[in-house]
């Protein structure tokens, strides 16, 4: 009885879902039809974008650990698949390979990167994504050094009999729209799965999840990985979008992108990056129209954000919105009354005492 | 640089040394403000490199600018960093102390943002270099290799300003103040200190600290708007490697960090920089508390 009524006041929630889901699609299929070849440019970056903050809330909002070094694993995917595309023109290839690339890296170095959590792990990540920087930087015989990859091809999607030609940008934005929309379907579900509830479990009580006897560590790592293997894909993406692969991809200041973006539009929520991510480029379309100084209206923003409005947007269109809600108990991907006391919502620090590591004496 | 396939001698070494050396002590200055505000407050202050680039500012503008004496521009440019530094405490950092670490990083990085925009809007967006002052014209000669004085000059600071902070802290009550509210608040608070304005002072003195080595970089290095960023990374890496909170691991993890880039370059020309990455993380890896932490 008690389950027959939980899936029925779930279901108009998640039809709700659905159809906003579907609505946003239609939206963003219109986009090239409407705004032309800039918009079409422009939609083309957000989903990019969008697709690299998803991947990266996966740690930071439902893992609670905050990553400074995606930016490596984005431009690892995006070197190995021009330099693979270079070689042999082959779509799949050329994906299959960055992606791979970004994978079996961020394994590696997550392996080293979960051990910790806090700013120790914040601090683990950016010297491994600058360290990733670097080799780009200086190994000019295969990265080309500071002139990065150029040129590099966009060939057909092939499957099979079906061809289908991508070195048209309406084309290739469709191609784009699938990618991130199929990208972020299996995030969706991830984060709804006992994956995802194990990872939210760790991010509030790393003690009560080691106790119920789930591996710590594992649990982190394939969340790492994951994280790794989509902002490979988001790079790969970008690297056939604008032809070229540049050292920045890797800069740390390119992984505070995703980190904004999630910010504004909300931590604790699953659609809070994406949001995010759309208000930071159209606010900023908008803006640099009118003033040269965009860089201090967004930090301006970033700090009243941090000090006033931790939820996001996202967050607080639910509270006026409650329909939008996801209800407790399917993924709990941030209620409101859940959310005051997690540390990535943005409340006080769980343990107020910090370990003594953290503050060693003068 | 060396040319290809010379032998390595002894002199090389040394005035190699003499370089890290003078590099160490810029960015100890930086290192130890970020630490002591870590240490003592909490707060890991992403945005700490941008008063290094304020105080180059500062100290261009009223060297170059208002032609004051090279000495009284160095204090000036740590004095007004010190007290946008002391400004921001007083309105921002303060309500950040208890929120969790990944909000006050980001934080403190929209504050990176903001700074560099309002000094591009100030001073502009060219690379500015003032010229040598005349005291510092002119080099030394050490085992037949030249080295600027002023780089000795760097060094000399550098000493200093460690020893009287080192002194100030043991030795002074202000120093036992800032130590028992480092080490516990509460108690602190409870034996009738006043914590607040501890923090502020303490941040006054970090922002000064790292206006006064950004002011100290002028002659040396041409200032822009980026530098903030890139002089943070360096400051974090000093940090960890000598362990967050923890100034004489600070003092450690510059000298490593600034020796670790000039034989970078003599030994791996090219790859100094991942050469530190790697120190950092290992040092992460192995001993997170930094070298100097304890458990």
């Amino acid at each position: 009885m008690l389950e027959q009524k939980q899936t029925s006041t779930m279901w108009p929630h998640r039809l709700v879902r659905y159809t906003l889901f579907g609505i946003i699609i239609m939206v963003l299929s219109i986009i090239p039809w409407a705004f032309g070849s800039y918009g079409t440019w422009l939609g083309s970056n957000v989903l990019i974008l969008a697709l690299f903050a998803v991947s990266f809330n996966l740690l930071l909002g439902y893992s609670g650990l905050l990553s400074f070094g995606q930016a490596g694993f984005f431009a690892v995917g995006a070197y190995v698949c021009a330099k693979v595309l270079i070689a042999v023109p082959w779509l799949i290839l050329g994906l299959a390979s960055g992606v791979l690339a970004a994978a079996l890296l961020s394994l590696v170095l997550g392996c080293l990167c979960v051990r910790h959590t806090r700013i120790y792990f914040s601090m683990l990540t950016l010297a491994f994504g600058m360290m990733i920087h670097s080799v780009i930087w200086k190994w000019r015989a295969v990265t080309g050094g500071d002139d990065g990859l150029v040129n590099v091809p966009r060939p057909p999607l092939s499957l099979g009999l079906f061809q289908l030609e991508l070195n048209n940008d309406v084309t290739y934005y469709y191609f784009l729209l699938l990618c991130t929309a199929i990208g972020v379907y299996l995030l969706w579900r991830l984060v709804n799965s006992p994956l995802g509830l194990a990872l939210q479990g760790l991010r509030d009580s790393e003690q009560r999840v080691a106790f119920s006897g789930l591996s710590v560590y594992r649990y982190r790592l394939v969340a790492f990985t994951i994280a790794g293997s989509v902002a490979g894909f988001a790079g790969t993406l970008m690297v056939m979008l604008t032809k070229y692969a540049y050292p920045d991809m890797a800069h740390w200041t390119f992984s505070a992108e995703p980190i904004m973006a999630t910010l504004m539009g909300g931590v604790s929520t699953f659609a809070g990056p994406i949001v995010g991510v759309l208000i930071l480029y159209f606010a900023k379309e908008i803006i640099v129209r009118f003033t040269e100084y965009w860089l201090l209206l967004l930090g301006s923003t970033v700090v009243v954000l941090v000090l006033g409005f931790r939820g996001g947007v996202v967050m607080a269109l639910q509270q006026s919105l409650p329909f939008l809600a996801t209800p407790a108990g399917e993924g709990g991907t941030g209620t409101v009354s859940e959310g005051e006391t997690n540390p990535t919502t943005g409340g006080t620090r769980p343990d107020a005492e910090p370990p003594p590591a953290d503050r060693s004496s003068l | 640089m060396r040319a290809k396939g010379a032998e390595l001698s002894l002199a090389d070494v040394i005035n190699q040394g003499l370089v890290g050396l003078s590099l160490s002590m810029d960015l100890w200055l930086v290192a130890a403000g970020l630490t002591i505000a870590f240490g003592v407050a909490g707060v890991l202050n992403f945005a700490h490199g941008s008063f290094y680039m304020l105080g180059a500012y500062f100290g261009y503008t009223f060297y170059q600018g208002l032609e004051l004496n090279f000495w009284l521009s160095l204090l000036g440019a740590a004095i007004c960093t010190g007290l946008i530094g002391l400004i921001l405490e007083i309105t921002l950092f303060r309500r950040i102390y208890k929120l969790d670490v990944a909000y006050q990083l980001i934080l403190t990085f929209g504050f990176i943002l903001i700074l560099g925009d309002l000094a591009k809007m100030v001073w502009g967006s060219m690379f500015l270099l003032a010229p040598m002052p005349e005291v510092f014209q002119g080099m030394i000669t050490v085992m037949g290799r030249t080295f600027p004085y002023y780089s000795l000059f760097v060094i000399g600071a550098g000493i200093t300003v460690g020893v009287l902070m080192w002194m100030a802290l043991e030795w002074g009550w202000w120093g036992k103040i800032v130590r028992a509210t480092a080490a516990d608040r509460e108690m602190a608070e409870s034996m009738g200190i006043n914590t607040a304005l501890t923090f502020s002072a303490v941040f006054l003195f970090a922002a000064a600290l790292a206006g006064l080595a950004g002011a100290m970089s002028i002659p040396w290095r041409a200032v822009d708007t980026g530098v903030g960023t890139a002089i943070i990374i360096q400051a974090f890496i000093i940090t960890v490697i000598g362990g967050l909170g923890n100034l004489k691991g600070a003092f450690v993890g510059a000298l490593i960090v600034g020796l670790a880039s000039a034989y970078g370059i003599l030994f791996f020309p090219g790859m100094q920089l991942f050469v530190i990455y790697v120190l950092m993380a290992v040092v992460l890896i192995v001993k997170p508390e930094g070298l100097l932490g304890e458990r």
